[in-house]
C-alpha cells in the first residue's frame, strides 16, 4: 500500500515524542534536579529527551578532558615553598607543541649567570592552542596540565588571549579537584621514582 | 635487476618488473634507493606503461597520485599507487620523474579519469604540468597565488624556520601575536590604494567562459524547445553543501548540463604544515582532516608511520583502535543519514536523532581521549591512554552535573542494545519511506566501471556493485581476525548509497560484538609498546599507508630522510577524490537532485580542501 512507509516513519517520530513524556512522568521533577536523574538522562539506555539546560546545568567533563593548559604551582599552604613553580623551563612542552603556541622565558642566576630551573615568564597564545594535550602528556615534571575551564570567552581578543605565567599558574589542589584519580596516580608515580632514586643513592 | 626490500610489495612486483623490462627495455627500472619500492618509468613511456598496468595486469583503480620534490637531486617524482579491485592485495607502485626546471609529464586522465583532480592538485601545489590534461588549472589555491607551495624552495609569508620546533619559542621566548604578522594588521582594512572597483577575478572569467558555451547534449536529454542556458553558482555558502563548497552549474531549464566543483575555500596547506611539523606533531593535525572521523584518521596515520618505524603494536591497543574506528564508522554513517535527509529536504528531525546517538559515542571518546571531536588519541606503538574506568567526571564548576557510568557497561549497552536499536529505528523510519524512494531510486547512478575508473572508494564504490574494502583487500591492524562481510549493493543510485551505509553499520556492529569480549579479556594489558618519547625517529624511506575510512580510502604517503620531520607528507583524501565523479553523476538531473547527489558522496570540506 502506498504511504505505508511514511506512516511507519511517522510512528518512529511519535514514539520519540511520547518517550520524552513517559520518561518525564516516571522520574518527575527528579529528572531535572538530581544527579541520578541527570545520569539516567545522559546514559546509553535513556529514551527521552537528552537536552542539557546550559548554562543552568552543565555536564561535568571527564578527568581527561583537554582545554587550554595551566601551570601547576605549590599550594599556598605548602610548608617550604608556597606558590613555587613545578616548571623547570626545560622546554619540552614548547618543543612538542604542534602549533608552537608556547613561549618560555628562561631565567638565570644574577650572580653566577647559570640558568635557574624556574621560568621567568611563560606565555600561551590560546588563539593558536589546538588543545592537543601533548605538553601535559610529555612534561616530565607533571608541571603543565590541561584545564577543564572551557568558558574562556572575553571581550577583547587582542589583549586577553595571550596568557602569561600569572594567569596560567594554578595550585596543585586545583588539579586534585578536577582530576582526583589522575592526580593520585601521578603522586604515587612520583613517590616511586623518588624512592628508586634514594635507593640507588643509598647503594652507592 | 635489483631486489629492494623483503616486503610483500616488492615480492609481488618483481615478476611485474621483469616482464615490463622485457616489454619496455628502455623505459622501466627498479627503484633502488634504500627504503624505497616500486618501479620507475621514463616519462615519455608513462602512458603506454600505464595502459599495460591497467589492461594487462588488471590494476583498474588508480588510487593515489603523490608527488615529491627532491630538491637536491633536481627532479620531481610523481608516485602512483594502483589497485586491482578483482583480486585485492597491496598497491602497485610506479613512479615517473621530471626535471625541476621544465616539469612536464603526460597526463593519465585518458587511462584513469580519476587522476583529474589529483593532477590539478599536483600542478597547483608542486607546479608539475601534465600534458594532455583537459582542464589543468589551480584547484586548491586561488589564481593569484604566487608560486607552488609544496616545492621545497617555497617559503610562506612570515616564514620562520624550515622545521619545528621554532627557536623563538624556547629558550628565547619572544612572544608575539601571530595576527600582528598579517599585512592588514588587525585584519579589518584593505591595504593602501586597494580598490574593489575594476577588480577582475581572472579564474572566474575563464570558468564562466568554459561553462557558458552551450553544450549540445552528449548523453543529456534536454527537451527539444529553444531554451537559454544559464550559469548558476551553487555555493560557496549553501547550507546543504556541507561546508564552504561551490558548484558552478550550467542549467537548461532546470536540467543540469554541465557542472564544475570549485573548492579550496578551507585550504590551509595542511601538507606543507605537516612537513614543518615533526612526525608526532602531525597526529593532532590529522584530526582536522575529516573532523567527523578523527579516530579513523589517527589510525591511518599511525599505521603508516609504524610501518616505516617497524613498530609493533600490542594486542589491546589494536583492539581499542578497532573499537574506536568502528564506532567512528557508525557515528559517521548515522550522521550521514541525518544530513542526507536534510539535503533531500526533510529538514532537521533525522539530523537531531542522529546527533543524539552520536553524542553518546562522543561521550566515550571524550572520557577516553579527552576530546569529543579532535581526539588525538593514537600514538606510534599504541594508543595514548587505556579505556577509562568510568564515563563522566567529577562536578567542579557551579552547575556541574556529574555522571559515573562504568565504561565496560556503557560499551556493552551501546554495542549490544542502543546502537542496534537505533540502526533498526533509522531503517524503520526512512528506508521504505515513499518520498525517499521516489527521490532516490534511479537517481545519480554511477555504474561500476565508471566508479572504478574515477578512483571512487568507500561506500560510494561498494554501492555501485564493486565489493572492494581495504579491511579485506589489504588488511591492516587486526581486521583479518574478525568475521564480517563486505557490504555491497548493485544499483549505484542514491538509494543504494543510502542503504549501503545501513549495511555497513550492521557489519561494524558485528565487528564490535567480537571486539567487546576480547577487550574484557585483555583488561589491564599494555596499550602502548615502546617508549613514550616526543622525538620520534623514522628511518629513511617511503611508505604509502592506507585505511578504510568511513568515507573511503584515507592514504598517507610519507617520505622520511631519517630526520625529525617528514620530508614528504601527502594525503590521499577520499572526499576530495570522490568528488571527481560528481559531474558524471549529476548530468541530466534537476538542481534539487544535485544537492542530494553531493550529499550522497558524503564529503567533509576539512578533508577536501586540506
Amino acid at each position: 500500500m502506498y504511504g505505508l512507509g511514511i506512516l511507519k516513519g511517522l510512528g518512529v517520530t511519535i514514539r520519540h515524542f511520547v518517550d520524552t513524556y513517559v520518561d518525564d512522568i516516571k522520574w518527575g521533577i527528579k529528572r531535572y534536579t538530581t544527579d541520578e536523574g541527570f545520569e539516567a538522562r545522559q546514559s546509553p539506555n535513556t529514551t527521552g529527551l537528552v537536552t542539557i539546560q546550559y548554562p543552568e546545568e552543565k555536564m561535568a567533563v571527564p578527568e581527561r578532558f583537554r582545554f587550554v593548559p595551566f601551570l601547576v604551582v605549590n599550594d599556598d599552604d605548602h610548608p617550604d615553598a608556597p606558590g613555587h613553580d613545578w616548571c623547570t623551563s626545560c622546554g619540552i612542552c614548547a618543543k612538542v607543541c604542534p602549533p608552537q603556541c608556547i613561549w618560555i622565558v628562561r631565567g638565570s642566576d644574577p650572580e653566577t649567570g647559570r640558568p635557574v630551573p624556574e621560568p621567568v615568564d611563560f606565555y600561551i597564545d590560546i588563539d593558536i592552542c589546538m588543545n592537543c594535550g601533548y605538553c601535559a602528556e610529555y612534561c616530565p615534571f607533571d608541571a603543565i596540565k590541561m584545564d577543564h575551564d572551557y568558558e574562556l570567552a572575553s571581550y577583547d581578543r587582542t589583549s586577553e588571549h595571550i596568557h602569561n605565567k600569572a594567569r596560567l599558574s594554578k595550585p596543585l589542589s586545583y588539579w586534585q579537584t578536577i582530576a582526583p584519580t589522575r592526580a593520585e596516580e601521578e603522586r604515587l608515580a612520583r613517590e616511586a621514582k623518588e624512592t628508586a632514586k634514594a635507593l640507588k643513592k643509598g647503594r652507592r | 635487476m635489483a631486489e629492494t626490500t623483503e616486503t610483500t610489495t616488492s615480492e609481488t612486483q618483481s615478476p611485474v618488473l621483469s616482464e615490463f623490462q622485457e616489454r619496455f627495455p628502455e623505459a622501466v627500472g627498479a627503484d633502488e634507493r634504500e627504503g624505497y619500492e616500486g618501479i620507475v618509468v621514463a616519462g615519455d613511456h608513462l602512458l603506454e606503461v600505464a595502459r599495460a598496468i591497467r589492461d594487462d595486469l588488471g590494476y583498474d583503480l588508480l588510487s593515489d597520485l603523490s608527488y615529491v620534490d627532491y630538491l637536491d637531486d633536481g627532479f620531481f617524482e610523481v608516485v602512483y599507487h594502483a589497485y586491482n579491485t578483482h583480486t585485492g592485495g597491496p598497491a602497485l607502485t610506479f613512479k615517473a620523474r621530471t626535471a625541476r626546471e621544465e616539469a612536464v609529464l603526460p597526463s593519465l586522465t585518458s587511462v584513469w579519469p580519476g587522476v583529474d583532480f589529483q593532477e590539478r592538485e599536483a600542478w597547483d601545489l608542486m607546479g608539475i604540468r601534465f600534458a594532455g590534461h583537459p582542464n589543468l588549472k589551480r584547484i586548491l589555491t586561488w589564481d593569484g597565488f604566487a608560486g607552488h607551495p609544496l616545492r621545497k624552495d617555497w617559503q610562506e609569508p612570515f616564514y620562520e624556520q624550515d622545521e619545528k620546533p621554532f627557536k623563538s619559542r624556547w629558550p628565547e621566548g619572544h612572544v608575539r601575536r601571530a595576527e600582528m604578522d598579517v599585512p592588514y594588521g588587525m585584519n579589518v582594512q584593505y591595504p593602501e590604494g586597494f580598490t574593489l572597483d575594476g577588480f577582475v577575478p581572472e579564474g572566474d572569467t575563464a570558468l564562466y567562459a568554459g561553462l557558458g558555451t552551450p553544450q549540445t547534449s552528449s548523453g543529456v536529454g534536454v527537451h527539444q524547445i529553444r531554451t537559454d542556458q544559464l550559469v548558476v553558482n551553487m555555493g560557496p555558502q549553501h547550507p546543504s553543501t556541507h561546508g564552504v563548497f561551490r558548484m558552478a552549474v550550467t542549467i537548461d531549464g532546470e536540467t543540469v548540463t554541465k557542472l564544475e566543483p570549485i573548492m579550496g575555500y578551507l585550504h590551509r596547506n595542511h601538507e606543507q604544515i605537516g612537513e614543518r611539523n615533526t612526525w608526532l606533531m602531525n597526529m593532532p593535525y590529522t584530526d582536522r582532516l575529516d573532523y567527523i572521523c578523527s579516530m579513523s584518521n589517527n589510525l591511518a596515520y599511525a599505521i603508516t608511520v609504524e610501518k616505516m618505524m617497524g613498530q609493533e603494536v600490542p594486542e589491546r591497543a589494536e583492539l581499542i583502535r578497532i573499537l574506536m574506528a568502528e564506532l567512528t564508522r557508525i557515528v559517521n554513517h548515522i550522521w550521514y543519514f541525518g544530513f542526507f535527509l536534510n539535503d533531500l529536504g526533510a529538514f532537521l528531525t533525522p539530523a537531531v536523532y542522529a546527533i543524539t546517538e552520536r553524542d553518546l559515542v562522543l561521550d566515550l571518546f571524550e572520557a577516553t581521549s579527552g576530546s569529543r571531536m579532535m581526539c588525538n588519541y593514537m600514538r606510534f606503538g599504541g594508543v595514548a591512554y587505556d579505556l577509562p574506568p568510568y564515563v563522566g567526571g567529577p562536578a567542579v564548576k557551579e552547575g556541574d552535573r556529574a555522571r559515573h557510568l562504568d565504561t565496560m557497561e556503557f560499551l556493552k549497552e551501546l554495542i549490544y542494545e542502543r546502537l542496534p536499536r537505533v540502526t533498526q529505528e533509522f531503517d524503520d523510519y526512512l528506508s521504505n519511506n515513499e518520498i525517499l524512494l521516489s527521490r532516490c531510486r534511479g537517481v545519480g547512478v554511477l555504474p561500476p566501471d565508471v566508479a572504478v575508473a574515477y578512483s571512487i572508494t568507500g561506500p560510494v564504490l561498494r554501492a555501485s556493485g564493486v565489493p572492494y574494502d581495504l579491511r579485506r583487500a589489504d588488511p591492516y591492524s587486526l581486521y583479518d581476525e574478525f568475521d564480517f562481510d563486505v557490504a555491497v549493493r548493485y544499483n549505484g543510485d542514491l538509494y543504494d548509497r543510502f542503504m549501503i551505509r545501513l549495511d555497513e553499520i550492521w557489519q561494524s556492529l558485528r565487528i564490535l560484538e567480537q571486539v567487546y569480549p576480547r577487550l574484557k579479556a585483555t583488561m589491564g594489558q599494555e596499550f602502548w609498546a615502546g617508549k613514550r618519547a616526543y622525538n620520534v625517529r623514522v628511518p629513511a624511506g617511503e611508505h604509502y599507508g592506507h585505511a578504510e575510512n568511513p568515507k573511503g580510502e584515507l592514504g598517507f604517503y610519507c617520505v622520511s630522510t631519517g630526520a625529525a620531520n617528514p620530508y614528504r607528507y601527502h594525503i590521499r583524501a577520499p572526499s576530495f577524490i570522490n568528488l571527481t565523479a560528481l559531474e558524471q553523476m549529476s548530468l541530466g538531473l534537476k538542481v534539487a537532485d544535485v544537492i542530494a547527489v553531493l550529499g550522497s558522496i558524503d564529503i567533509v570540506l576539512g578533508e577536501v580542501d586540506r
